[in-house]
């Protein structure tokens, strides 16, 4: 029997899972840019004000360390430049949509039933990434047709444009694959997923940011984010470019395929070692057993914002050096979304994407109560003499301490890195505080979740569409004009921006205060209801 | 002495399913209590109310005296539970999990741990996630055993054990039958059988039958199998005779004990060649309380 036998099964039965999920983001992540690059247009509509664009903000380097390199002053250069923040976003769901249907399906024993019908060994792995790779397919086309035919964007251009960010995705999916087939646990598999493409974007953002002269520009080339970015659509075309992308992605699928041909079901490449017959002294409690859980997420989250806060903070200098611009360019720039502008305001634009970040962590450690719900061990704690309450804090009090060490080494890192480049190390306290104001903003979005948890359990999951919520309006909501009473309702409109901004207690105190009552509800609603809720 | 749990009229529901539909069902303290019944019955239900995990939409339930959704945690000291479908925290060794869940209960006694441990047959090195089963069974039944506790509720406990690790549960709660309560949800009749005081039998959420299996055998019917000297006429007639069939001499049927010496006068008068009457098994038992499926069809 063939070793393909059966995909077509799997793959009808990964779509009728994925029936909102797959539509949701290849729609949303085909329109978004094509509105965004819509509204520039409305915004600049001569080609002037667009070679103004280009000339002005396009070319500083802290508009390129965050979403892409210069290609040429045309509107579609301009919007692919903006849209490369986008391939990073298509590139992770990708890798976990095929995470998902892979090694979470074989650690929850479904594999086994499916395994155990007609269905050749490279099935499930083959049909995770047909799908994914259909769906970048479709992504790349709604990107195409809407570039030529709605904005009549030259034809090559769209193509090229469309390409980029479709094999983005297929490369990273078959990260994915072949990371869930190194790794025993969904858990690590993912990790180690997130952390491929997150070194992937810093090596392309110092490589691209750091100048010709640096001697750092390899750094964008030896990674598929950066060959796919500079691939120059509407700017003259590198076509070739395409080629390694195309290659790397034939030797990630055939290594993934050669690791699932010969393994055993619910194996890894990294073995499990076995653990202590006793439980050390110290495990002796749901704070102990929380500490077990989350001290290595933790610990990658430190390391992560250590280490990107040095990437950020060294680079601000060399975004320092070109600081005669005009208070026209800050306006576009402004105008064009995002805030990155130079020095202390590129620093503060950077820090609160790190808060987002941040965020993300704190969302993790929350839906890890609900993951221990509906798995089934917060039974096993909670017939102990353990209240609600207190398990749930077990867990909270990463939530609420493991953000803050992380945004406390980026911060670090990035205030002595900026400092030691400047040569005056007095910056150091106020990016500090930048990173750590941020928690505020943290908190509230990690209460919302909790409140979803406590309140509607089944709808915890969807404290990750408040984060995507408030990326969306920190990014781009300037660009798509929405009012402020809209922006407002992010938590992180209200955050100061440090270094450079200016501070006031007022908007800090009341997201403490909120980021509080809405966690208590949460608390209050997980006394009274039932667990688990299925 | 009071009961041990004692429940009565109680009601849960999930939308508009009804889970339970006025439950009544008392333990006794120092009783091993079966507690039977088919597949959605609403035995887990119960057992996640007895244990504070949900709260009922009616009646009262008091176990060890308390009320298990308000006094929980206090409660909570004195019992242990061994749910039916276990999942481990795949990260930590059993041997972890099971002091974890040792301490969290105010502490484990290492001897009787490494006892039980050396008894089951576990390998206590190995990671969560890597147990099958069984295996992940018997690190909740450990941690559950080796505790200093009154009341133990297990869910389906042997559902996923070898017959050699059965027969080593059976004896180990013999052992322990002495200072504890144990309510014993399980769907191996041997093991009640053999455990079991009393029994209750639930069905579509409501208790059917309750009491020892002696006390459950005397109200029910007696099968009869006759070989006759002719053909059979005129049982059909009789009062307190059911599933009655004739095949040529032989006949087969139940029949309500106050009816059984009216039936015997009968089947002499025809010549009787041979006779076997039995009470039910224990399966006959529970197969009529869990057969009739029919209420639950027309609902």
């Amino acid at each position: 029997m063939s070793s393909l036998y059966g995909t077509r099964r799997v793959m009808r039965l990964i779509v009728r899972r994925d029936r909102v999920l797959l539509p949701l983001w290849v729609i949303l992540l085909s329109v978004i840019p094509l509105g965004l690059i819509n509204s520039i247009k409305k915004a600049y509509p001569t080609a002037a004000d667009l070679e103004g664009v280009y000339k002005g903000a396009a070319h500083s380097a802290a508009y390129i360390a965050l979403y892409g390199p210069d290609s040429g002053p045309s509107l579609g250069a301009l919007g692919f430049q903006r849209s490369g923040i986008f391939m990073v976003v298509i590139a992770l769901v990708s890798m976990l949509t095929v995470i998902r249907h892979t090694r979470t399906e074989e650690e929850a024993g479904r594999k086994e039933l499916l395994a155990s019908t007609p269905l050749g060994r490279q099935a499930s792995v083959t049909a995770a990434l047909a799908v994914t790779i259909l769906g970048n397919a479709v992504l790349a086309i709604f990107l195409m047709g809407g570039l030529s035919g709605s904005l009549k964007l030259d034809g090559g251009g769209a193509v090229a444009f469309g390409l980029a960010q479709g094999l983005a995705g297929c490369v990273f999916a078959a990260v994915g694959a072949l990371t869930a087939q190194l790794f025993v646990s969904a858990r690590a598999a993912r990790g180690v997923g997130i952390g491929v493409l997150a070194v992937a974007y810093l090596f392309r953002m110092i490589g691209d940011s750091a100048g010709s002269g640096s001697g750092l520009t390899w750094m964008s080339w030896a990674t598929p984010i950066g060959w796919l970015q500079h691939v120059r659509p509407f700017a003259g075309e590198r076509w070739w470019l395409f080629l390694p992308a195309l290659a790397l992605l034939i030797v990630l699928v055939g290594a993934s395929y050669a690791l699932s041909k010969s393994r055993d079901l619910g194996a890894g490449l990294v073995e499990e070692r076995p653990g202590p017959v006793d439980a050390a002294p110290s495990l002796s409690g749901p704070l102990a057993l929380a500490w077990r859980m989350h001290r290595s997420l933790l610990l990658s989250w430190s390391v992560g914002f250590a280490l990107v806060g040095a990437a950020f903070g060294g680079l601000a200098k060399s975004i320092q050096s070109a600081a005669n611009v005009s208070e026209n360019t800050k306006d576009i720039l402004s105008r064009l979304g995002g805030h990155a502008a130079l020095g202390d305001t590129y620093l503060a634009a950077l820090t609160s994407i790190a808060g987002l970040v941040a965020a993300a962590y704190a969302t993790q450690t929350v839906t890890r109560l609900r993951s221990e719900e509906s798995d089934g061990r917060v039974e096993l704690i909670l017939v102990t003499p353990v209240s609600r309450t207190k398990w749930a804090m077990s867990h909270l009090t990463f939530t609420l301490l493991g953000p803050a060490i992380a945004l406390i080494c980026y911060g670090l890192t990035s205030g002595i890195a900026y400092g030691a480049s400047i040569g005056d190390m007095g910056k150091l306290p106020r990016v500090l505080g930048g990173a750590v104001v941020q928690l505020p903003a943290v908190w509230v979005v990690a209460a919302i979740t909790l409140a979803l948890f406590g309140l509607l359990p089944r709808f915890a999951m969807a404290g990750w569409a408040v984060l995507v919520l408030c990326l969306f309006f920190g990014q781009f909501g300037e660009a798509f004009k929405l009012k402020q009473a809209v922006l407002d309702i992010s938590p992180f409109t209200h955050i100061p921006r440090l270094p450079g901004g200016s501070v006031s207690a007022t908007p800090i105190v009341v997201l403490v205060v909120v980021s509080a009552v809405v966690s208590v509800a949460g608390l209050a609603g997980l006394r009274r209801r039932d667990v688990p809720v299925g | 002495m009071t009961d041990a749990i004692a429940v009565t009229g109680l009601v849960k529901t999930f939308g508009p399913t009804k889970a339970l539909d006025g439950l009544d069902l008392t333990v006794r303290t120092g009783e091993i209590h079966g507690f039977l019944g088919p597949n959605g019955a609403g035995k887990t239900t119960t057992i996640r109310i007895l244990l504070g995990l949900m709260r009922a939409n009616g009646g009262t339930a008091r176990v060890l005296g308390a009320d298990p959704w308000t006094d929980t945690v206090a409660l909570h000291r004195k019992l242990a539970y061994v749910p039916g479908d276990v999942t481990l925290w795949p990260n930590l060794s059993g041997g972890e999990t099971i002091d974890l869940l040792g301490r969290m209960r105010g502490g484990i006694d290492k001897k009787r741990k490494a006892e039980l441990v050396e008894r089951f047959t576990l390998n206590p090195k190995k990671k969560g996630r890597t147990y099958s089963k069984g295996n992940r069974q018997k690190v909740a039944l450990i941690a559950a055993l080796a505790s200093d506790v009154e009341l133990l509720i297990l869910d389906e406990p042997t559902s996923g054990l070898d017959p050699l690790m059965e027969e080593t549960f059976r004896q180990v709660l013999e052992e322990h039958r002495q200072d504890r309560t144990v309510l014993l949800s399980s769907h191996i009749l041997s093991e009640v059988e053999a455990l079991c005081d009393r029994v209750s039998i639930i069905r579509d959420g409501r208790v059917v039958d309750s009491g020892t299996l002696d006390e459950m055998r005397q109200f029910s019917q007696i099968a009869v199998t006759a070989e006759l000297e002719g053909a059979p006429t005129g049982l059909e007639a009789l009062p307190g005779v059911h599933n009655l069939s004739v095949d040529g001499n032989k006949v087969q049927c139940d029949v309500d004990r106050d009816a059984l010496t009216e039936l015997l006068q009968r089947l002499s008068a025809l010549g009787v060649r041979d006779l076997k009457s039995q009470p039910p098994t224990l399966e006959e038992l529970f197969l009529r309380h869990y057969g009739a499926q029919e209420t639950v069809a027309s609902r």
